[in-house]
C-alpha cells in the first residue's frame, strides 16, 4: 500500500492521519472487531485460516463475503456466487454517481478509492464537510476501513473462536453510524422529501422483498429521484 | 475440504463483479457529464442512502430472540439522544453501542 501516491510525508501527513482517526477511529475499530467475527466464521466452515484476511482484502464488501464463506464451503457453483455478489453488491452501482471522486487526486489514488468504496466510505465520505475532504483525508479514511476489516479477519482467522467472538452486539456500531448519519444529513440541508423518500423506498421493500431489501430500496429510491427531478424541471419551466 | 482451484476461481469472480459494480457508476457518470439529473442525484443521493442503509440495520433488529431486541432499540436510544444532546458523532456511536453491548451481555444474557 506504500504505493498510493497521494500519501504524502510530513507532518500535514501526519495531521491529516490524526484528524481522520478521530473521526471514524470508531468505525475503524467496529469493523476490526467485526473482521475478527468474520475470520472466525471461516474457520468454523473448515476453511483455512488465511482464507478470512485474503477474501477482506481482496473483495472489501463485507455482507457478501459473510454470505460467499457459505456457498464456499458448500461448494456450490461459480455461476451461484457471481451472481449472488452481483445481486448484494448492485447497491454500489448507486454510490459513484454521488461519490465525490473529483477530489481524489492521481490515478492510484482514483482507482484505490473505487475499489475500496464500501458502505461505510461512501456514508462516511459523502456525509463529511466537503471543504475538509482532500485526496489524503479520503485515502486515510477508506485505508482504515479496509485494514480493520482485514486485520481483524487476519486475528479471527488466526485465533478462532476465542477472545470477542463471544460478545454480544458489537455490530450495532454500524446500525448506530447509520442513525448518526441520517441525523446529521437531515440536520445539513432539512431535506424532508428527501428523508421521506428514503424512508418510504425502505418500507416497500422490506414489505416486497425483506431478503433483497438494500436493492430494492435503492432502485425504488433513485426511480423516485428520477420522477422528483422531472416534476422540478417542469415546475421551473412552466 | 475445499478446493484450492475453485476457491481461487470463485474469489476472483466475486472481486471482479464487486469492483466492476463500484466502478460503474464512474464511467456512466463521465458520459453524462453535463447531465441535471446526475447533479440531483448527487444532492439527493447521500441522505436517501444513509437512510436506507439505517433502516436496514434497524429492520435487522430481532424482536422475537432473546433479548426481544431490548439492547438494540435502547442502542439506538441513546445514541440518538446523546446525538441530540452533544451533537459528537464518535460520543453517540460509542455509548449507543456500550448501552447495547451491556445490555446484551450481561443485563439481559
Amino acid at each position: 500500500m506504500t504505493s498510493i501516491g497521494a500519501i504524502p510525508t510530513g507532518t500535514r501527513k501526519r495531521s491529516d492521519f490524526l484528524a481522520v482517526t478521530r473521526d471514524v477511529g470508531v468505525v475503524w475499530a467496529s469493523l476490526f472487531a467485526l473482521g475478527i467475527g468474520f475470520g472466525v466464521l471461516v474457520t468454523s466452515h473448515d476453511l483455512p485460516w488465511w482464507l478470512a484476511p485474503v477474501i477482506s482484502a481482496t473483495m472489501f464488501a463485507g455482507s457478501v463475503e459473510f454470505l460467499l464463506i457459505g456457498m464456499l464451503a458448500a461448494a456450490v457453483p461459480i455461476a451461484a456466487i457471481a451472481t449472488t455478489t452481483f445481486l448484494v453488491n448492485s447497491r454500489h452501482l448507486f454510490y459513484g454517481l454521488s461519490f465525490p471522486l473529483d477530489r481524489v487526486k492521481g490515478r492510484i489514488a482514483k482507482a484505490y478509492s473505487i475499489f475500496a468504496l464500501c458502505d461505510e466510505a461512501y456514508a462516511i465520505i459523502t456525509s463529511s464537510d466537503p471543504a475538509t475532504l482532500t485526496t489524503r483525508r479520503i485515502s486515510w479514511t477508506q485505508l482504515g476501513l479496509h485494514f480493520s476489516w482485514a486485520g481483524g479477519a487476519l486475528i479471527g482467522g488466526l485465533v478462532g473462536a476465542t477472545m470477542l467472538s463471544g460478545v454480544k452486539g458489537l455490530d450495532f456500531v454500524l446500525t448506530a453510524l447509520f442513525v448518526v448519519l441520517t441525523f446529521d444529513g437531515y440536520r445539513a440541508h432539512r431535506d424532508r422529501t428527501t428523508l421521506i423518500l428514503g424512508a418510504a423506498a425502505a418500507a416497500i421493500a422490506l414489505l416486497i422483498a425483506p431478503e433483497s431489501m438494500l436493492l430494492i430500496a435503492m432502485i425504488l429510491f433513485t426511480v423516485a429521484l428520477g420522477v422528483r427531478h422531472r416534476t422540478n424541471r417542469r415546475n421551473t419551466d412552466g | 475440504m475445499a478446493d484450492g482451484t475453485y476457491i481461487a476461481t470463485a474469489l476472483a469472480a466475486a472481486v471482479a463483479i464487486t469492483f466492476a459494480l463500484r466502478a460503474a457508476p464512474f464511467a456512466l457518470k463521465a458520459a453524462l457529464r453535463d447531465s441535471g439529473l446526475v447533479t440531483d442525484i448527487g444532492r439527493w443521493m447521500p441522505l436517501g442512502a444513509v437512510s436506507i442503509l439505517a433502516a436496514y440495520c434497524l429492520s435487522s433488529i430481532d424482536v422475537s430472540g432473546a433479548g426481544h431486541g431490548i439492547p438494540e432499540l435502547t442502542g439506538v436510544a441513546v445514541t440518538v439522544a446523546t446525538h441530540w444532546w452533544r451533537r459528537n458523532a464518535v460520543l453517540s456511536i460509542v455509548l449507543g453501542t456500550a448501552a447495547c453491548i451491556v445490555l446484551a451481555n450481561w443485563l439481559l444474557p
